[in-house]
């Protein structure tokens, strides 16, 4: 019986992003931070609980990307039943992530980034939204609303419920894969792989249109942090961390997440509820990596399948190194979404597919999990703690957003160099700092802000902590 | 000797009906199809008259009465679901969301839970009292069960389960009030108790996530209670 529910004492999480930029006496632009005043009780709140309940509590985390957490989640309980979960569940959990990288990339790239790409960064923000987009370029807005579609049936037909999917469970899945479903995703597959291939020529043409985004949108050097499969091609659920530097030499390769901390540190500031994560070999804040589409694009040596690793060698192309602006994250969540729907398309063609032998039951084995899985924004960690009772005592979370956090603050540092003369805060350079923020897909409740707005603080401070200008637009 | 079981009429929400003398009005009501919401009551288990949720007016008492333990009486008329009755009923249900810490969203028994169930059946949207969040601690020390605080509503089924149908009387309810809490034999860790048996009846009983099966993921826990009034009957029998 589906019941909605009722009470909810637990207030959603909210945010919204808040820059301050530090001003030198000669007016230039020293220093600039990003902030999300976010609410991050999660860890202490889940103490005491037991543990085979995380995979659903940690959905609540983020509305955008539940399924990832719950992934991350399922894996790090696996971990302290100490079991290893049957193959078909290993399988579905790979089709649900790709049902969830279709439907949040389409998200992020049709409704919330194209109205900038097509309309310009400097159009009128009231008309700079998906209902802009769809007045320009109708079809656009269309395959994108469809591919989305597509992408969320898989989770929905999976998981039931579209938003939370109460389904992935410790140990595996909770319900097999029908043959109805199964053919009705394999079904929706071409016509996706059109949308997006479509897409794809059409951004490679208007790119050149940009030169000087992508020359300014967080194009430093950094390293860059992803999972790969054993053979380093493209991997997003189950694999091994590869850091690259801002080179492309690979720094360490095929590691365990379970070690992910004797190669990342983390750093808490005062100024925002999100930990700087750096990578720890070089120490903080030196240590700066980039999670996410282009960081994953950046550090595999291709893809497994055919479609994608065509796009993916064009990709590779745009520059001798890594790809190292982050506005080509545009760029590689479209080539994600084409491999995702390739991964889909060969997930379902395999027979394991439907086996029913879906979950493994065990007891605490282990005190300890960690569970590590790419999420759409980027690589996701949970590290759980438990008694021999299976109570949760401590947890830990690296969430995408969280990886990326130094490197955001220098992002918008670039953009505020760029454009900004003097103490004023002008429309323009509002629209560009937006833009670079968005290009990480930072996720933040405001980031699916449904105007394709999110709300957004900047204040200019000069070097004795003087509030110079301040603006404020949601 | 049996005692002779007189027949008594009486009007329910304007309807003639009829039952035995030694009948309770919900137990007449169910019979003639008529909804009162209950939670602690339970067919299989004495009566405990704990929640209020059945109360129901009866002309010429000017106090609303739970209907699980008044008997009916030849003449009585009985209104099941005015205003004033939805209201108290509606009250008393948002004082039990408020005493413990019901997170629906990350509860075993979301979407099985007859607590939840009856906010959604009364049109309970939103709590005007101020919620209490209690810190409650979750007993985890049984093999096969867990005990989670935070859910429970003092219906005392458990109890009665345990002490009518198991025979263990493992479980009971210490304190008073808001500081009544269900415990295992003398204040024991479940897992510790030398008189339960591990039957499981009084998970299978309870109204919420607060007795659940370990192992349970958010909305898995679906209890089954068939076994009781079968249970019952048998025993009669015999
Ligand atoms: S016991 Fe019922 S009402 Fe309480 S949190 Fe669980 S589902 Fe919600
Ligand atoms: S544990 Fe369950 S059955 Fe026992 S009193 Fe609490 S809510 Fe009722
Ligand atoms: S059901 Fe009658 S008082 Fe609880």
């Amino acid at each position: 019986m589906a019941r909605e529910l009722i009470i909810e004492p637990v207030t959603r999480i909210e945010g919204h992003g808040k820059v301050t930029i530090f001003l030198d006496d000669d007016n230039s632009v020293k220093d600039a931070r990003f902030a999300v005043t976010q609410f991050r009780g999660f860890e202490k709140f889940v103490e005491g609980r037991p543990f085979t309940e995380m995979p659903s509590i940690v959905e609540r985390i983020c509305g955008i990307c539940p399924v990832s957490h719950s992934l991350a989640a399922a894996k790090a309980c696996d971990a302290i039943l100490g079991v290893k979960i049957p193959r078909a569940a290993v399988k579905i959990r790979r089709l649900l992530n790709c049902g969830e990288f279709i439907q949040s990339h389409a998200l992020s790239f049709f409704h919330l980034s194209s109205p900038d790409l097509l309309l310009g960064f400097d159009s009128d923000p009231t008309t700079r939204n998906i209902a802009g987009l769809a007045a320009k370029n109708p079809q656009l807005a269309k395959d994108g609303i469809r591919l989305r579609q597509i992408g969320g049936h898989i989770v929905e037909w999976l998981g039931k419920k579209r938003v939370h999917p109460a389904w992935v469970v410790p140990g595996g899945v909770n319900e097999p894969l029908s043959i109805e479903h199964r053919d009705m995703m394999l079904a929706e597959i071409p016509e996706g792989i059109e949308i997006v291939q479509k897409t794809l020529s059409f951004f490679k043409r208007i790119i050149e249109e940009f030169r000087k985004e992508i020359r300014t949108f967080g194009n430093f050097p950094s390293m860059f942090l992803g999972l790969v499969d054993k053979d380093g091609n493209w991997e997003v659920t189950d694999g091994y961390l590869r850091f690259i530097d801002s080179k492309g030499a690979i720094v360490v390769d095929m590691i365990e997440p379970t070690r992910y901390k004797e190669f990342i540190g983390e750093s808490v500031e005062e100024f925002s509820y999100l930990k700087s994560p750096y990578f720890k070999p070089q120490g903080y804040p030196t240590g700066i990596y980039r999670v996410g589409p282009a960081a994953r694009l950046n550090v595999c040596n291709g893809f497994s399948t055919p479609l994608a690793n065509l796009e993916w060698a064009e990709f590779k192309d745009l520059e001798r190194g890594p790809v190292l602006s982050s506005f080509h994250n545009h760029y590689a969540r479209l080539i994600e979404i084409l491999a995702a729907l390739e991964l889909e398309d060969q997930l379902l063609r395999d027979p394991d597919i439907l086996d029913t032998h879906i979950r493994a039951f065990a007891n605490v084995n282990e005190y300890e999990g960690v569970g590590c899985v790419e999420a759409p924004r980027g690589t996701l960690f949970h590290h759980y703690k438990v008694d021999n009772k299976g109570l949760m005592q401590w947890a830990n979370m690296i969430v995408a957003t969280g990886n990326n956090n130094l490197a955001i603050n220098q992002s918008v540092l670039q953009v505020a160099r760029h454009y900004m003369n003097g103490p004023e805060i002008t429309e323009s350079m509002i629209n560009r700092v937006e833009a670079v923020i968005r290009a990480y897909d930072p996720c933040l409740s405001c980031s699916t802000h449904a105007l394709g707005q999110m709300p957004l603080q900047i204040k200019v401070v000069n070097n004795r902590g003087n509030i110079l200008s301040e603006k404020m637009r949601d | 000797m049996k005692k002779v079981s007189q027949i008594q009429t009486l009007v329910i929400d304007g309807k003639e009906v009829g039952g035995r003398h030694d009948e309770t009005i919900l137990q007449v009501a169910r019979e003639n199809d008529i909804f009162i919401p209950t939670l602690c009551h339970l067919d299989g288990l004495t009566e405990y008259g704990g929640c209020r949720m059945c109360i129901v007016e009866i002309k010429g008492m000017p106090r609303l009465t739970p209907s699980c333990t008044t008997l009916i009486r030849e003449g009585m008329v009985v209104t099941t679901n005015s205003e004033r009755i939805m209201e108290y009923r509606r009250g008393i249900l948002a004082l039990l969301f408020t005493e413990r810490n019901h997170i629906c969203s990350a509860c075993v028994s979301n979407g099985h839970c007859e607590l939840q169930g009856l906010a959604l059946k009364l049109g309970l949207t939103h709590v005007e009292f101020p919620y209490i969040f209690p810190k409650m601690p979750v007993d985890a020390t049984h093999d096969r069960f867990i005990a989670d605080h935070n859910r429970c509503v003092l219906c005392s089924r458990c109890v009665r389960v345990c002490h009518e149908v198991e025979g263990a009387h493992t479980k009971d309810i210490m304190g008073r009030g808001i500081t009544a809490r269900i415990i295992t034999d003398l204040m024991q860790d479940w897992g510790e108790s030398k008189t339960c048996t591990g039957c499981g009846k009084c998970v299978h009983v309870c109204p919420t996530g607060a007795l659940t099966e370990k192992g349970k993921s958010v909305a898995e826990m679906e209890k089954r209670r068939q076994f009781l009034p079968y249970l019952k009957l048998m025993r009669e029998r015999s």
